[in-house]
């Protein structure tokens, strides 16, 4: 049993530990960013509705705004502040920022983490399976198109291959 | 006074300048960065989760505010008690109306907002007492504990009912009643045009209000520190504006005391282009208690903010020859404006201003009226005011063609308005690449095979193609304000070490309008455009740019960075020069270093060059600005609509619809967009596909709906579904295939002859998913959204006998009566008109002081 | 940002552990399975359970077993993507599958479980909104009010069933088993529910549900169709349930029709079942049962679309639901 008053919990985040004092109702989203600072994941309606808070807990996309903290002790939690290897950024965070699949940048750390877990589960998905996967996650800036294009080029790359983005997806059709 | 007019702009001295101005005519093989494919100087930190947006911001001690808003939708108040508030422990500070009590409000003839209400509410939402608290939590609990009486008054639900109720009066201001606007242009010979049409149509259309929706959720962070400075970071498209509603409302603080750090924005599309109550509460809040506040809206709030697309309904009575030319075109609008004024006088003359841009029109008349209603403000989403009007002209115009035996298309090339030219309206069209667009979509959809031929599909559904167009401003041509300084500035300070800063007072809000300075330094200094910084939407620091609206960012910032860039180039130039005993004419920019275009051997790396002029010329630094040419329209109204340039869209819309229930899917568009010239092709693809995104959610499924029941007595009137789940956008699964065309039209006012891309390929959208609905099962939705109910109501009248449309009443009653008065008449530019008018009529508005 | 009020966190390591906590605790105790339809329901006040019992560490509940009689068992804390992907259930049960398939969104399922959406709140657009919109409208009989706004005359709630598996598990005859103070018992799925918007389960609060039974494959065939506006998100504002068991020659020996979202539970269709019954399911056997089913539902202005369009296509999406039987 876990009193209102606050718990002090362990919690791994990217792979590191973290010891943590907050209240058993706050969400993952809330201590995330409020107690760890990482205020990567973001929200827009923390209410299920948008998908900006996915992060990756066992590997799974989940909305951390309603997941408990609690719940997520003894986990692997992977937010997008883990996503690059050192200096390195991820292939899909290449992709992204080469296709100009984050405009504003606000839905984008949800996605990047919807996508990774999909990438794993599937090296090769087709345009509808990357729509599926992402059938969570609210952009209003992009339309969308460019982020698909950008996890079709990562998918490419990650399999080895040396994919560059096609003509028409950069200066659009003839 | 209009700074650097690209007409009589001298050429610097040193090389004479064969090139114009801004480099419009630059070939795409002498331009190193210009049009191509490079990341945004802020890719790296947005797909890392490292931009830091307002919400993401924290300070020490820093205490959390909420507001409590008013639950009624039309009240006085009476009384408010916040004794058992204040005695929650936690709560550190309680702010009411009378903390506030001077008025602000975006333009200056509508100065009619409070950070909180002082006696009146005017909808659900309007804010009415603010708390600060340690934690968020407290302030919200708190708000619960304040008592607050209210006096209700009758609910004014919408346009019909403004109109027959002129009281009570929302505002004390405004023409009469609770009309807030009424405009009345005429522009040339409206009967002489109708008396040499062919054809006349009269309908009537209902474009239903919608809302920016941008994924992040305004937030505002406000410190008042030890040396009395305020400094407030927001989620902001306009600093400067807010910078001087802070000056206003905080009276006495001088306005150099205080900083507006516009944060990143998480989307904007004109919802966070207002000074906004929770940002001037915050900053007081603030002050009050000597902490940090922040404020951070959820989602409903974000609705209450508003600021959105304003239901309009219109009238418009178009003549034309046998050839679809419009001979006279008689357009009225009624615009449900909210509670506030916001930006709707701008918005009101929006709805009559484009009009003419994309068409040849010979005679026009234009009335607009505004109404304020006790809904949350509206105000600019995303092409200002035009997108309504397009819808009604552009269906209109397929239901001539159909009239006629016309092929839309063709009709639309036939009458195309001439580009160099002035329209009836007095709007100086520059480049106009809408013909090119048209061809680009009409031969990738196979138009002219499959229009009118797809008919029913093998699973049983019907398919269709519609086509429309539009024109947008790139930036507006007056400011909000009237003054006679730049509408944007850009300073650069060289380093030693060769970095090159770049400050502007312009605000990214995922346009991309940081790297657009970095593009263009780059090209014109011949360095890396990811490795110039740039400092941008900070008071304290960059020179003003108006801020992100009316898609002017690109065309004015651009202008103002290049003429900065240039400068620093004739000063590095100089130094160079006199270093290498070469003349500065024949020194050349590229690839990061300064070389002899006759001997390249003979040159410098950058970082050299920069000392070496630092070493001739002292500190280097520049700065360029930039003010829109002056307009033709010299008549009043006609602030609203002139523009350094126009761009051009044309769409073609494919549908499929189910005709036993009226549901119908989108699966592919082809969008052509005349952006002048694609500063970067990536992002301006992504521009042009999230345009085709917002414009298919306003096509189908997103509306500011509003519950309003009664119940013995009590009327309730409150936006029907303010949140991500239940106000429609589309998802991932309705996005449809889009075949995107850029064309390039280069403009002589232009930075390279760029011209807007972030607003005008929304607008051909909607009206292209009506047209396609008619295509595909011949009937007409003249209301915006075209859902799925509206789609089986008009299938069903169809089926009925009835006319196969839905829409409001074709005839005059659909519209309410409104006296406009006299017109103001103007001579059209081929009848000789000056761009005065040549009457004076009545005026009966009075400002809000 | 939205937050939730706070409360004693309970994570009981066995069922009757469970069901002694909430029963001591009454009214104050609820569970919480992937908390998609709690969580974001304390957040706008309309549940404040001050004691939230989580199911996750309950054994027992996590497993999908294949019976040897056919019937299949599927663990309340299942989570629902586990259930849209599971080879038995999509080869054996497609409609049970598809219906899950169409619940929210695939983050969602990533979260929520069967036995949280068996038991989802009925949903309305007054009361689905914040404490403080709720607010403006004085609250309403469902919560903190005193009246119906969808229809102020009368004296119910008429909240929507809006669970996309309910009809189909109604109709499929599907059972569920519960555990109380007294121990397990197992009713007839469709017995879990009222017609009522605020008591819209019969079982007693503390009660917990711990197993689904799906029936054995047999002459009979399901299908599920949901109208909704967008593909995803979307609660169903019309979600048909349909079983069919056929004798040899293709004649209808049975049928069970099942409304989900026009009614505070997963309304009967009577009329299109009589109509079905004693014939094969031809073309206009279809039209005629579809026309018919929509006598029985309830719908109200309090969900997405328009009403009255509700109604007039229901039939069509009835239709189909008994096409896709064939
Ligand atoms: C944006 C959004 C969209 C959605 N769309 C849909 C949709 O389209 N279709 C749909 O069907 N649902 C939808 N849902 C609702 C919800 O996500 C699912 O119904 C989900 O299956 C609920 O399961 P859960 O485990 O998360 O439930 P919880 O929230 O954990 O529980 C729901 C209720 O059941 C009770 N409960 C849970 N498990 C047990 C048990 N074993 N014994 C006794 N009581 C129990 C809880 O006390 C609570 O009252 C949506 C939700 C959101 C936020
Ligand atoms: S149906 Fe009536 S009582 Fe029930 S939630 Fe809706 S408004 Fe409230
Ligand atoms: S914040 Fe919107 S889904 Fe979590
Ligand atoms: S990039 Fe702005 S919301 Fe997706």
């Amino acid at each position: 049993m876990t009193e209102p008053g606050k718990v002090l919990a362990t919690f791994s985040v990217n792979g590191e530990p973290h010891e943590v004092a907050f209240a058993p109702h706050k969400t993952l989203l809330e201590v995330l960013r409020e107690e760890l600072n990482l205020t990567g994941t973001k929200h827009g309606c923390e209410l299920g509705e948008c998908g900006a808070c996915t992060v990756q807990v066992d590997g799974t996309p989940v909305l951390s705004c309603l997941l408990l903290a609690v719940d997520a002790v003894g986990k692997q939690v992977r937010t997008v502040e883990g996503l690059a290897r050192g200096p390195e950024l991820d292939e899909l965070q290449h992709t992204f920022a080469d296709l100009g699949a984050a405009q504003c940048g606000y839905c984008t750390p949800g996605i990047l983490m919807a996508a990774d877990a999909l990438l794993r589960d599937n090296q090769r998905p087709s345009r509808d399976e990357i729509k599926q996967c992402l059938a969570g996650n609210l952009c209003r800036c992009t339309g969308y198109l460019k982020i698909f294009e950008a996890v079709e080029l990562a998918a490419a790359r990650r399999r080895g291959e040396d994919a560059q983005p096609s003509k028409e997806s950069i200066h659009g059709a003839r | 006074m209009v700074l650097d007019d690209p007409t009589s702009r001298p050429a610097p001295a040193g090389k004479a300048r064969t090139d114009a101005p801004w480099r419009h005519d630059a070939r795409p093989d002498e331009l190193k960065h210009i049009g191509k494919p490079i990341r945004k100087v802020d890719a790296r930190s947005k797909v890392s989760g490292l931009t830091k947006f307002a919400d993401d911001l924290v300070l020490p001690r820093m205490l959390h505010m909420k507001l409590l808003r008013s639950t009624m939708a039309h009240a006085e108040i009476v009384h408010i008690d916040t004794r058992r508030a204040a005695a929650l422990p936690g709560v550190k500070g309680i702010l009411t109306g009378k903390d506030m009590p001077i008025p602000f409000g975006i333009l200056p003839v509508s100065q009619d907002e409070h950070a909180l209400c002082p006696d009146r509410v005017r909808f659900v939402g309007d804010p009415v007492v603010a708390i600060a608290a340690t934690e968020e939590e407290i302030a919200w609990e708190a708000c619960r504990l304040v008592e607050v009486e209210y006096r209700e008054l009758r609910t004014i639900g919408g346009i019909h009912e403004a109109a027959a109720n002129p009281e009570p009066r929302l505002h004390d201001y405004g023409v009469r009643g609770n009309i807030h606007r009424l405009e009345n242009l005429e522009f040339g010979d409206l009967q002489d045009g109708f008396a040499r049409a062919e054809h006349v149509r009269e309908d009537t259309f209902f474009f239903e209000g919608n809302t920016h929706l941008p994924m992040e959720q305004h937030a505002t962070l406000a410190h008042f520190d030890k040396d009395g400075k305020l400094c407030v970071w927001s989620s902001t498209q306009t600093p400067h504006y807010l910078h001087k509603a802070l000056a206003r409302v905080l009276h006495p603080l001088p306005a150099h005391h205080i900083r507006v750090i516009a944060c990143p924005n998480g989307g904007g599309f004109g919802g966070k282009s207002d000074p906004f109550n929770h940002e001037i509460a915050a900053a007081k809040m603030s002050m009050l208690t000597g902490r940090p506040v922040k404020i951070a809206l959820t989602r409903e709030e974000v609705f209450w903010c508003h600021r959105g697309r304003h239901p309009v309904l219109m009238r418009s009575k178009v003549g034309v020859t046998r050839t679809g030319r419009i001979t006279a075109l008689d357009f009225q609008s009624y615009l449900d404006g909210g509670a506030y004024g916001s930006y709707g006088t701008a918005s009101t003359f929006y709805t009559g201003a484009l009009q003419t841009v994309t068409y040849a029109v010979e005679n026009y008349h234009f009335r607009g009226a505004r109404f304020f209603t006790n809904k949350a403000p509206c105000g600019p989403k995303r092409g200002h005011g035009t997108p309504q009007p397009r819808f009604a002209l552009e269906v209109q115009l397929d239901k001539i063609a159909c009239d006629l035996g016309l092929d839309p298309a063709q009709m639309r090339l036939d009458n195309l308005a001439p580009r160099d030219s002035l329209t009836a309206n007095f709007l100086r069209i520059g480049s106009m690449g809408l013909g090119a667009c048209i061809e680009k979509v009409v031969a990738g959809s196979g138009w002219k095979e499959r229009r009118g031929k797809l008919g029913r599909q093998p699973n049983g559904r019907y398919r269709g193609l519609g086509l429309a167009c539009s024109s947008y401003l790139s930036g507006a041509g007056l400011p909000i304000y009237w003054n006679g300084m730049p509408h944007s500035g850009v300073q650069l300070k060289l380093d030693r070490s060769g970095l090159v800063t770049a400050f502007c007072g312009s605000t990214d809000i995922g346009q991309g309008s940081d790297s657009v300075l970095g593009w263009i330094i780059g090209e014109v200094l011949g360095i890396d455009p990811l490795g110039i910084r740039v400092v941008t939407g900070d008071t304290d620091l960059t020179p003003v740019d108006l801020g992100s609206y009316s898609s002017r960012v690109t065309v004015m910032t651009g202008n103002a960075a290049m003429q900065a860039a240039e400068r620093a180039r004739d000063l590095v130039a100089d130094g160079v020069a006199q270093k290498l005993g070469v003349p500065a004419s024949r020194l050349v920019f590229a690839d990061a270093r300064v070389f002899d275009s006759e001997d390249p051997k003979r040159g410098m790396t950058w970082q050299e060059a920069v000392c070496a002029a630092e070493a001739r010329l002292g500190t280097i630094g520049t700065v360029g600005s930039y003010a829109p040419p002056p307009a033709a329209a010299k008549f009043r109204g006609g602030g609203v609509g002139p523009s350094p340039s126009y761009s051009y869209s044309a769409a073609v819309v494919e549908v499929e619809v189910d005709a036993e229930t009226g549901v119908y899917t989108v699966p592919k568009v082809w969008m052509a967009h005349d952006i002048g010239r694609a500063l970067n092709a990536a992002v301006a693809m992504g521009q042009i596909e999230g345009s085709v995104y917002m414009g298919l959610g306003e096509a189908m499924m997103e509306e500011m709906a509003y519950r309003d029941r009664s119940h013995k007595g009590q009327r309730i009137f409150v936006h029907k579904i303010p949140s991500l789940l239940e106000y429609k956008s589309p998802t991932t699964l309705e996005m449809p295939a889009v075949v995107t065309y850029v064309v390039e039209d280069p403009d002589r006012n232009g930075p390279f002859g760029a011209k807007e891309v972030g607003q005008g390929p929304l607008l051909p959208m909607m009206p292209a998913v009506a047209n396609a609905v008619f295509d595909a099962v011949g009937v007409r939705v003249d209301e915006i959204p075209v859902s799925f109910e509206k789609v089986f109501a008009a299938l069903q009248a169809k089926q009925d006998g009835k006319e196969p449309r839905y829409g409001p009443a074709t005839d005059a009653s659909g519209v309410p009566e409104v006296d406009f008065g006299d017109s103001l008449k103007i001579k059209t530019p081929w009848q000789g008109g000056d761009g005065t008018a040549w009457n004076e009529p009545k005026r009966e508005k009075k400002a809000a002081k | 940002m939205l937050r939730l009020p706070s409360f004693t966190y309970h994570r009981p390591k066995t069922a009757a552990e469970a069901v002694r906590l909430a029963s001591e605790h009454g009214k104050a105790a609820m569970y919480v399975a992937g908390g998609t339809d709690l969580y974001p329901n304390m957040k706008r006040r309309h549940q404040t359970p001050s004691q939230v019992i989580s199911l996750q560490d309950v054994p027992g509940l996590h497993a999908v077993e294949v019976q040897p009689d056919g019937r299949v068992a599927i663990g309340a804390m299942v989570r629902l993507a586990t259930l849209e992907r599971h080879p038995h259930l999509l080869r054996h049960h497609p409609a049970f599958a598809h219906a899950v398939r169409e619940i929210s969104t695939p983050l969602l399922r990533n979260m929520g479980t069967i036995g949280g959406n068996l038991l989802l709140d009925t949903r309305c657009t007054y009361y689905d909104q914040s404490h403080e919109w709720r607010e403006s409208i004085d609250f309403c009989m469902k919560k903190d009010g005193a009246i119906c706004w969808v229809a102020p005359g009368s004296p119910r709630c008429w909240a929507v069933q809006s669970s996309d598996t309910v009809p189909v598990v109604c109709a499929l005859e599907a059972e569920v088993e519960l555990v109380g103070t007294a121990g397990p018992r197992t009713i007839p799925a469709a017995e879990l529910y009222r017609d009522d918007g605020i008591q819209y389960l019969t079982k007693r609060p503390e009660e917990l549900l711990t197993r689904l039974w799906l029936p054995a494959p047999g002459a009979w065939k399901a299908s599920y169709v949901k109208l909704r506006r967008r593909d995803t998100f979307d609660f169903p504002v019309l979600g048909v349930g349909a079983c069919l068991w056929f004798d040899g020659d293709g004649v209808v020996r049975k049928a069970n029709v099942r409304l989900g979202g026009a009614g505070s539970y997963a309304i009967p269709a009577v009329e299109t079942e009589k109509l079905l019954v004693g014939n094969e399911l031809t073309d206009e056997v279809i039209a005629a049962a579809g026309a018919a089913a929509m006598k029985p539902a309830r719908t109200m202005d309090n969900t997405d679309l328009d009403v009255y369009w509700r109604r007039k296509v229901a039939p069509v999406y009835v239709a189909r639901a008994l096409a896709a039987c064939r």
